[in-house]
C-alpha cells in the first residue's frame, strides 16, 4: 500500500471506531436514539484539569492503612440538553463498558501485532509469553480466597510476573533466543494452568465468578477502569509505535537487524516488556478475551501489508472496533454471554475463511 | 579502513579462529576463501561487530568495532547476508530504506527526504529502480542479491562485508553480482567478501585470504594464493591451477583422487590434450616425464606447476641430438609413453622416439588426416606404430596407463583410422 494512503487509513479506522462505539450506545434494553446516544457521548468527554493527591484510608483486615490516591479532576466543555434517563443509561452504564470494550481490543490488537512480528510467527498472540496465564492465576486467586488487594491489580501484578518469569527462564549470557521464549512460554502457560484449575476445584462457591471471569467479560465497567486503562494502553501503544521501523527489520531477523544498527537484545527486551504491559492492562480488566490479538492482526496485514509503521495502528484501531463489536452482540442476547465467547465464536471462522481464500500463513 | 588483528574467536567452547589477522584498504577487493567450516562467515561476523572476538580486535576507520554500539558499527560496516529470503511482503523499495535504519531518528516515523536521496542512489547504483514496488518475495535470486546489495549501499558505510553472495546464483548472475561489487570499491570502498567459487574469488578480487581451521594459511595475490600445494592442503583435492585465457586470472580444475598404484609415464606431443593428460597424471600421484617441447608451448605451465621433467627446444628448431638422448632414457624407463594427440611432422624425431616406447598409447581427439603435416609414409609409419599399441580418447587413458603392463587390455578406439 502506498504510503500517501496512510493517513487516510487511519483517518477512516478512528471513524469507524466512533461510529461503531455510537451505535453500540444506542443498543440495550432500553432503545436510544442514534443523535441523542452522540450528544450524551459528547457531554462525557472530559479534559484533564488538574491532579488532586489525597491520603484515604484502606481497609486491610480489621483495620486500615492510609494510602496516597491520586486522582485526576476533569471538566466537561460540552454541554448538551439531554433527557436525564438517557444520558444515565449511555453515560454511567454504557459507554463505560463500551470505552473500555475499545481500549482492551486496542491493546490486545496491538500486542498481537507487536508478537506476530517479533516471533516471526503467525501463531504468536498477545498471551504468547504467559501473559494471560499469569494474570488467570492473580484474578482466580483474588476470587478463590476474597483478597483485599482489588482483582484487576492481582491479575495486572500475575501477568507480568509470569512474562517476566518466562523472559528470565529463556534468557542466558544476556541473550534470548526467540525460540526459546516460545517454549518457555508455552510451559509457563501449561503450568499456570494447572494450578489455575487446582484452585478452581478448591473454589466452591466462587468457581462461577471465576469461571466468568476466565472466559472474557466486560460487564459491570466502571470509568475508573477506563481512567487506568485507556491512558495505559495508548501511552504504551504509543511508544511501541516509535518501534514500529525496528520491528519490521527484525522480520528480516536478528543477524540482519544487528548488522542494520538495531541493539537486537535490548530491543526486544522492549517490546516484550511494553507488549507484556499493555495485554496486561487490558486483561486485568477484562479477563481473557482470545482471538483478538490473533486474527486482527492478520487481517489487517493481508489489508495494508507488514509494514508496522501502518500495520501497528490500523491493527489497533480495528482490533478497538471489533471488540465492540463483539461486546454488542455478547450483550444483545436474551442473557449476557460472555463477549470472549463471542469473539472466539465469530473469530474462528472467519479465519478460517481467510485461511481458506488467502495467505494467511506467513507472519 | 578494515584491520583485523590478532582475533581469535571461539564459540561454544570450539575454537573458531585463531589468531587471523588481515588488512582491507579502501579501494579494495579481499576475498575470503577457504572450505566449509574454516571461520568465514564467523570472521565476517566479526568484522561486522555481531561477534566480539575473545582475542585481538577488529578496527574499522581506526575504531574497535567491538566497542562501538550496533548503530554506530552498522554506519561503518554494511553487510549482504548470505540467505536474502524475505518471507514477507516488503517492496523493494522498503528493504532498501531499511538501509537507512542506523542512521535513522526513531522519532520520526515518516519520509525523511535526506534519506529518500540515499535509497534513490541505491536503487539506480544496482539497476532495481524498476523493481522498486514489486515485493522481494516474488524476485528471483539474482534480483534479490541486488536489492540486499542496494540496502547495504544506503546504509552509505565505508566498508562493506559480503557473506557469499553469489552462493545461490547461477554464472550469469553471480558475474554481475560482483561486477557490481568490483564497481562498489572501485568507488571507494574497502570490501570483504567470503567467495565460494575460487575462480570468480580470483578474478574480482585484488587480494585473496585463505582460511583453514580458522587461521589464515595463505594471503596475497590470487596467484600467490591460489596454488596446487595451498588447494591440496585446505580442500584435500587435486587441483590444477592455470592461467584463463579469456581473464587472464588464475583458473582452478579439480581432478579425481590419487591413483593406487604409481607408474613411470612419459607424454610426447604438447596441446590441450598433452597439457591434460600431464596434469591427470600428476594429480593422480604418478611420476610423469614429457617433451621435448618448444619453448613458449602452453602446456610448459602444466609441466612447471607439477614439476614434470621437460626438455625444451627454441621454438621452430628440431632437437639436438642431447635432448633426444634425454628423452630416448626416460621413456625406456617409462611403464608406458602417451602420444597426445601429436601432429605428424617431416622431421618425424616423435615418432622415432616412440619406437622406445615399452608400451605405447595414442591419445586421439582429431583425425590424423588434421594432424598430418608429413606425408603418406609418416603416417603409415604412425598407423604401424599405434596398431601395436592402444589408441584411445583422454578420459579412458587415464585408467588404461594405471592398469599392470602385463594386464590384458581391452582395445579402444574411437576413429578408425
Amino acid at each position: 500500500m502506498s504510503r500517501s494512503h496512510w493517513f487516510f487509513v487511519v483517518a477512516g479506522l478512528l471513524a469507524l471506531l466512533i461510529a461503531t462505539i455510537l451505535v453500540s450506545a444506542t443498543r440495550g434494553p432500553v432503545a436510544v436514539d442514534l443523535l441523542v446516544v452522540a450528544r450524551a457521548a459528547a457531554n462525557a468527554i472530559g479534559v484533564p484539569a488538574g491532579l488532586t493527591l489525597a491520603v484515604e484510608p484502606y481497609p486491610v483486615r480489621e483495620t486500615s492503612l492510609p494510602v496516597p490516591v491520586l486522582s485526576v479532576r476533569y471538566v466537561y466543555p460540552i454541554q448538551f440538553d439531554v433527557p436525564a434517563t438517557s444520558e444515565t443509561i449511555v453515560r454511567q452504564i454504557r459507554l463505560p463498558r463500551i470505552v473500555l470494550g475499545a481500549t482492551v481490543g486496542f491493546a490486545l490488537a496491538a500486542a498481537g501485532t507487536v508478537m506476530q512480528g517479533f516471533f516471526r510467527n503467525p501463531l504468536a498472540d498477545p498471551s504468547i509469553i504467559g501473559v494471560s496465564s499469569g494474570a488467570a492465576l492473580g484474578a482466580v486467586a483474588a476470587i478463590v480466597f476474597a483478597a483485599t488487594i482489588p482483582l484487576p491489580v492481582m491479575a495486572f501484578i500475575g501477568a507480568l510476573l509470569a512474562a517476566f518469569a518466562v523472559y528470565a527462564i529463556a534468557t542466558r549470557n544476556g541473550e534470548t533466543p526467540v525460540a526459546t521464549l516460545l517454549l518457555a512460554g508455552v510451559a509457563i502457560q501449561t503450568f499456570l494452568g494447572a494450578v489455575i484449575s487446582f484452585m478452581l476445584v478448591q473454589a466452591g462457591e466462587s468457581l462461577r465468578e471465576a469461571v466468568f471471569w476466565l472466559m472474557g467479560h466486560l460487564h459491570n465497567s466502571t470509568w475508573a477502569e477506563v481512567e487506568v486503562t485507556l491512558p495505559l494502553a495508548v501511552l504504551t501503544v504509543g511508544v511501541l509505535y516509535a518501534y514500529a521501523h525496528d520491528l519490521n527489520v527484525l522480520l528480516l531477523g536478528e543477524a540482519d537487524a544487528h548488522a542494520l544498527g538495531i541493539e537486537v537484545e535490548r530491543t526486544k527486551r522492549i517490546l516484550l516488556a511494553l507488549a507484556s504491559v499493555v495485554t496486561a492492562a487490558a486483561v486485568a480488566v477484562a479477563g481473557v478475551i482470545g482471538f483478538v490479538g490473533l486474527v486482527v492482526p492478520h487481517v489487517m496485514r493481508l489489508l495494508v501489508g507488514p509494514d508496522h509503521r501502518i500495520l501497528l495502528p490500523t491493527s489497533a484501531l480495528a482490533g478497538a472496533s471489533f471488540l465492540v463489536t463483539a461486546d454488542t452482540l455478547a450483550r444483545s442476547g436474551t442473557a449476557e454471554v460472555p463477549v470472549g465467547i463471542v469473539t472466539a465464536a465469530v473469530g474462528a471462522p472467519f479465519f478460517l475463511y481467510l485461511l481458506r481464500r488467502r495467505e494467511v500463513h506467513t507472519v | 579502513m578494515i584491520d583485523v588483528e590478532n582475533v581469535s574467536v571461539s564459540l561454544a567452547g570450539v575454537d573458531v579462529l585463531e589468531d587471523v589477522s588481515l588488512a582491507v584498504d579502501t579501494g579494495e577487493f579481499v576475498g575470503l576463501v577457504g572450505p566449509n567450516g574454516a571461520g568465514k562467515t564467523t570472521l565476517l561476523r566479526t568484522v561486522n561487530g555481531a561477534i566480539t572476538p575473545d582475542q585481538g580486535v577488529v578496527r574499522v576507520d581506526g575504531e574497535s568495532i567491538a566497542a562501538l554500539s550496533s548503530r554506530a558499527g552498522s554506519r561503518r560496516v554494511a553487510t549482504v547476508p548470505q540467505d536474502t529470503s524475505v518471507r514477507f511482503a516488503f517492496s523493494v523499495e522498503d528493504i532498501v530504506a531499511m538501509g537507512r535504519t542506523p542512521h535513522r531518528d526513531r522519532f520520526r516515523n515518516g519520509d525523511a527526504s535526506p534519506d529518500q536521496h540515499y535509497v534513490e542512489r541505491a536503487l539506480e547504483r544496482t539497476a532495481t529502480t524498476d523493481l522498486r514496488d514489486r515485493r522481494v518475495s516474488t524476485l528471483s535470486g539474482g534480483e534479490r542479491q541486488r536489492v540486499f546489495v542496494a540496502r547495504a549501499l544506503a546504509q552509505d558505510a565505508p566498508a562493506l562485508v559480503l557473506d557469499e553472495p553469489t552462493a545461490s546464483l547461477d554464472v550469469n548472475h553471480a558475474t554481475r553480482t560482483l561486477s557490481l561489487v568490483r564497481d562498489l570499491v572501485d568507488d571507494g570502498r574497502a570490501v570483504l567478501g567470503a567467495i565460494h567459487d575460487l575462480e570468480a574469488a580470483a578474478r574480482f578480487c585484488d587480494r585473496l585470504v585463505l582460511l583453514t581451521d580458522g587461521g589464515v594459511l595463505a594471503a596475497g595475490s590470487p596467484d600467490e594464493v591460489l596454488t596446487a600445494e595451498t588447494l591440496a592442503a585446505t580442500f584435500d583435492i587435486q587441483g590444477v591451477v592455470s592461467t584463463n585465457p579469456v581473464t587472464g586470472t588464475p583458473s582452478v580444475t579439480t581432478l579425481p583422487a590419487t591413483a593406487e598404484e604409481s607408474r613411470r609415464i612419459h607424454v610426447l606431443g604438447g596441446g590441450s590434450v598433452g597439457a591434460q593428460i600431464i596434469a591427470r597424471l600428476c594429480a593422480a600421484g604418478h611420476d610423469v616425464s614429457a617433451g621435448p617441447y618448444a619453448d613458449g608451448d602452453a602446456v610448459l605451465s602444466v609441466t612447471a606447476q607439477f614439476d614434470v621433467p621437460t626438455a625444451t627446444v627454441p621454438p621452430l628448431t628440431d632437437p639436438s641430438e642431447q635432448v633426444l638422448d634425454v628423452t630416448r632414457d626416460r621413456i625406456e624407463a617409462a611403464d608406458a609413453t602417451v602420444l597426445a594427440d601429436i601432429s605428424i611432422t617431416p622431421s618425424g624425431h616423435r615418432l622415432d622416439l616412440a619406437t622406445e616406447a615399452d608400451r605405447l598409447v595414442a591419445v586421439e581427439e582429431q583425425p590424423l588426416s588434421t594432424r598430418n603435416y608429413a606425408g603418406e609414409q609418416e603416417r603409415e609409419r604412425y598407423e604401424k606404430l599405434v596398431r601395436n599399441g592402444y589408441q584411445t580418447d583422454v578420459r579412458s587413458a587415464i585408467s588404461l596407463l594405471e592398469t599392470r603392463p602385463s594386464d590384458p587390455v581391452k582395445r579402444v578406439s574411437r576413429h578408425g583410422i
